[in-house]
């Protein structure tokens, strides 16, 4: 957030403020979101540790910009390519070892991946450190933004001192519209999609026509880690990266999926925007704390009330 | 001797066995070995939700909290000696149990274990939220002039030892009468098989209910304790963390056995011990617990035992 | 006396219409058996009887009262028992300790066990009652299924599909214990076992696509030409 603009600003300014900041929280939130709406959806598993591999993403972000050195925009490229892959990896490699062998149980799975977080996040402790660290985004020109006044001589455009953006966070939000689109094509378009689809409507179906279906377990999972990295890639020239910064996109992650309905990609980009502007919104003017005990309460009493979310379906 | 009787003597002897040791344990040992019964005592608690009904909750250290803080700010706030603030305790956490559970048994499974999580985190937030009173993270110390208990000195090492003893004493053998109860049997079988129990005639939202508020009272019982014996209570113990806790001393120890709680936390908490001073990272070490438990070893170390060797161990 | 009397129930799944419209009337005493070609909707009504499943209308009486809203566990402590189709005993508990569940409902104390070795004589399980029931072979397993169910003392006992995957000794002591428990406790039986439901039911009625196509004595059902047709086949 930026410093606090509360005692120069209109509420008109401020509310735009907010939601820009908001559109930043939305826009990665969805990315982080629809990682665990795809797996949820195709594999039928929680994975607690989803946060963890937001978090790596943005570590390895770091570390890949603070090896290169030079101009930041050659290490954010690169980081942009390597940290969702080698988060990936990992993921698959989790799966292979760890959840395959649990055969996919609900239950258990929630509790090794519990498991998991807890590897990834101390054993980032142990080589990262406690401390949070900044990484310099590629490109950062400041852009104000102009609001509109009715003054004596009608609208006139004025430039509030604190409302504007930088370049940098509008292209996150681009970047995110895009892999987005990128995500909705390859489900939609692409064979690998078609055969996600098929594996999630119909496990034993697809395996009978000969699918893979531990493969595409494995790289959808490999997928959905990636994805959250990549959010994790994106956000950390705003936030800093830390050991635990994955706890939040976690919390938000499953607000969003567990209103957007589970397994439905649209619901949860659309949930993602709704939670992200609201979420920013909320902050800004009360308490984040109480946004956040509102969030976690709205979870647990849809869970209970309705629990095909707000988009879903309801399975039976 | 009657399988009963062979049941009664073993958890007896457990007992008699910690009853005898706080003579000949050195100091940093018989701390240790307080709060470890404490500990435990939260994680038997635990134990009759998860391992004897099966239903996984995520967010037990909603209870404990409301335990601890409901004597914690009973004795700060309100003025109250150590027993009415225990009961204090003890009633939150019932109260507590039994709101979460009218909303969480309406679900069952992956919903389950989530709504839990959200309520406790909820919770853990609301202890920060307000601040004021509860003092947030930093929590509070309780003075050792309020912990004198029908005029024992609780601050006093022997003195806690004991008082712990006593409250893991009757939580060992409590749990141990209800698994062999109808009750405790019907509560095992709608784990096994909940359809088929309610095809019997059994109330399973009743049994559920009370399983859980019975969890949930004992649960906040170790944190009403903890504060009391330990003199502090703070955010920290309603955090995800102490929700994680108890499973997995419950499921290392061996989750549907009476010991194994017991077992699991006294593994958990030296091993623990033993690897702080060595990182800061040693929840590593439950990490990597909860993987190997839940891939190879779900039966914990009790419940191995009752698979190969003693087949009837409560 | 009227022990149970279905009027109009009904059961819709997403357009499909497992059981329509079925008034059924069960004397007590009585042994019926509940006939019909696979996905008649047999076991759907049952289940409607029974409380698993709610109606999607109509109404269910049992000695008198009307039941329709009741949750299946209360039904069952009114005097209802029912045995499941596919197997669903503890598989992890003893033999002896399945039994004592179904006991303790209505029993305390010493009662528990005698009523427990009562049941599991009668179906010629008593041997095995330390044995873990999943240990047990299929046919046992349903055998202990109708021990459970005996030691319910019910005034209604539902058996769904009971003699399936029974040797054939099996189905003649089953065929005996039912002929001891007639008269006495009100059976309703599903089966596909043309030998058991010809010698064993007091009447028969006969469900095709979710409606109730006959009703009658054995000898009535095994002239009737729309029955043959719709299931028995010709001959």
């Amino acid at each position: 957030m930026p410093g606090n603009p509360c005692a120069r600003m209109d509420l008109g300014p401020y509310i735009v403020l907010a939601s820009l900041e908001g559109a930043i929280t939305a826009a990665v939130l969805a990315l982080t979101a629809v990682g665990l709406s795809l797996v949820f959806g195709v594999m039928r598993v929680v994975n607690i540790a989803h946060g963890e591999f937001f978090m790596l993403g943005a570590v390895i972000a770091w570390w890949i910009a603070h090896s290169l050195g030079g101009h930041p925009a050659i290490g954010f490229a690169v980081a942009l390519v390597a940290a969702p892959l080698i988060v990936g990896a990992l993921a698959v490699a989790a799966d292979m070892t760890i959840l395959k062998r649990l055969n996919y149980d609900p239950e258990r799975t929630i509790v090794a991946t519990i498991g998991v977080l807890y590897i990834i996040q101390q054993m980032t402790l142990m080589g990262y450190g406690p401390d949070a660290r900044p990484v310099e985004p590629p490109f950062n020109t400041r852009l104000a933004i102009p609001w509109f006044e009715h003054g004596a001589d009608g609208w006139a455009m004025i430039w509030p001192w604190g409302l504007g953006t930088t370049s940098y966070k509008l292209a996150v939000i681009g970047a995110a519209v895009v892999l987005l689109c990128g995500v909705w094509l390859l489900m939609s378009r692409t064979r690998f999609g078609l055969v996600m689809r098929a594996t999630q409507a119909d496990r034993d179906m697809a395996q009978a026509f000969g699918i893979p279906v531990e493969r595409v377990y494995a790289l959808v999972f490999g997928l959905g880690a990636a994805l959250a990295a990549l959010a994790g890639v994106l956000i950390v020239p705003i936030q800093q990266a830390h050991y635990l910064m994955g706890a939040d996109p976690l919390l938000l992650s499953f607000i969003v999926v567990i209103i957007g309905g589970l397994g439905s990609l649209p619901g949860t980009v659309l949930a993602a925007v709704l939670i992200g502007l609201s979420d920013g919104i909320i902050s800004v003017f009360f308490s984040p704390t109480l946004a956040k005990i509102l969030a976690t309460l709205l979870v647990g009493l849809v869970l209970v009330f309705r629990p095909q979310g707000l988009f879903g379906a309801r399975s039976g | 001797m009657s399988g009963g009787a062979r049941a009664y003597a073993l958890h007896g002897g457990v007992i008699a066995v910690l009853f005898a040791l706080q003579f000949i344990l050195p100091a940093y040992h018989h701390g240790n070995l307080a709060r470890i019964m404490v500990l435990a005592s939260y994680a038997v608690g635990y134990n009759i939700l998860f391992g004897y009904t099966g239903l996984l909750s995520l967010g037990h250290a909603l209870f404990f909290a409301a335990g601890m803080y409901g004597m914690g700010l009973g004795i700060q706030h309100l003025g109250l000696t150590p027993a009415p603030a225990l009961l204090l305790g003890l009633v939150a956490g019932a109260l507590v149990s039994g709101g979460l559970a009218l909303l969480a048994l309406r679900t069952t499974g992956v919903a389950f274990m989530i709504v839990t999580l959200m309520f406790a985190q909820a919770g853990y937030l609301t202890i920060l939220y307000f601040g004021e009173y509860t003092r947030g993270d930093e929590g509070f110390v309780i003075q050792q002039a309020q912990r004198v208990l029908w005029g024992i000195d609780l601050s006093d090492a022997g003195n806690r030892y004991f008082a712990a003893l006593i409250l893991f004493g009757s939580c060992l053998m409590f749990s141990l009468w209800l698994v062999r109860a109808p009750f405790g049997k019907v509560l095992v079988a709608i784990r096994e098989n909940e359809e088929r129990v309610r095809m019997l005639g059994y109330d399973i939202f009743a049994h559920k209910l009370a399983a859980m508020v019975i969890s949930g009272t004992i649960a906040a019982a170790a944190g009403a304790s903890y504060g009391l014996l330990f003199g502090y209570a703070g955010a920290s113990f309603a955090s995800v963390q102490y929700s994680i806790f108890p499973l997995l001393w419950v499921l290392l120890g061996g989750a549907g056995t009476v010991l194994g709680p017991f077992i699991g936390t006294l593994f958990m908490f030296y091993l623990i011990d033993l690897s702080s001073g060595v990182t800061t990272a040693y929840m590593l070490i439950a990490g990597v617990a909860l993987v190997l438990l839940t891939l190879f070893a779900p039966q914990g170390l009790m419940g191995e035992l009752r698979r190969r060797v003693w087949r009837g161990l409560p | 006396m009227t022990l149970l009397t279905t009027r109009g129930l009904s059961k819709h799944f997403a357009g499909l219409h497992a059981v329509e419209g079925v008034n059924f009337d069960l004397p007590q005493g009585e042994v019926r058996a509940l006939i019909g070609p696979n996905g008649a909707g047999k076991t759907t009504l049952v289940s409607m009887i029974c409380g698993r499943i709610a109606p999607s209308g109509g109404q269910v009486i049992f000695e008198g009262r009307d039941i329709t809203a009741l949750p299946a566990h209360k039904r069952i402590m009114l005097g209802m028992a029912y045995t499941f189709q596919i197997t669903s005993v503890f598989a992890g508990l003893s033999v002896g300790e399945n039994v004592a569940l179904a006991a303790r409902r209505r029993l305390k104390g010493a009662d528990v066990g005698l009523a427990v070795d009562d049941a599991l004589a009668r179906v010629g399980l008593l041997e095995r009652k330390a044995q873990e029931a999943g240990d047990l072979s299929y046919g046992h397993q349903r055998l202990l299924e109708i021990a459970m169910g005996l030691a319910q003392s019910p005034r209604l006992l539902i058996l769904d599909e009971p003699t399936q995957g029974l040797a054939e000794g099996e189905i003649a002591e089953f065929k005996a214990l039912i002929r001891e428990l007639a008269g006495k406790t009100t059976i309703l039986l599903i089966e596909h076992n043309m030998s058991v439901v010809m010698e064993l039911a007091d009447r028969i009625t006969v469900l095709n696509f979710g409606e109730i196509l006959a009703e009658g004595t054995p000898d009535e059902i095994h002239a009737n030409g729309e029955v043959q047709t719709a299931y028995l086949g010709n001959g």
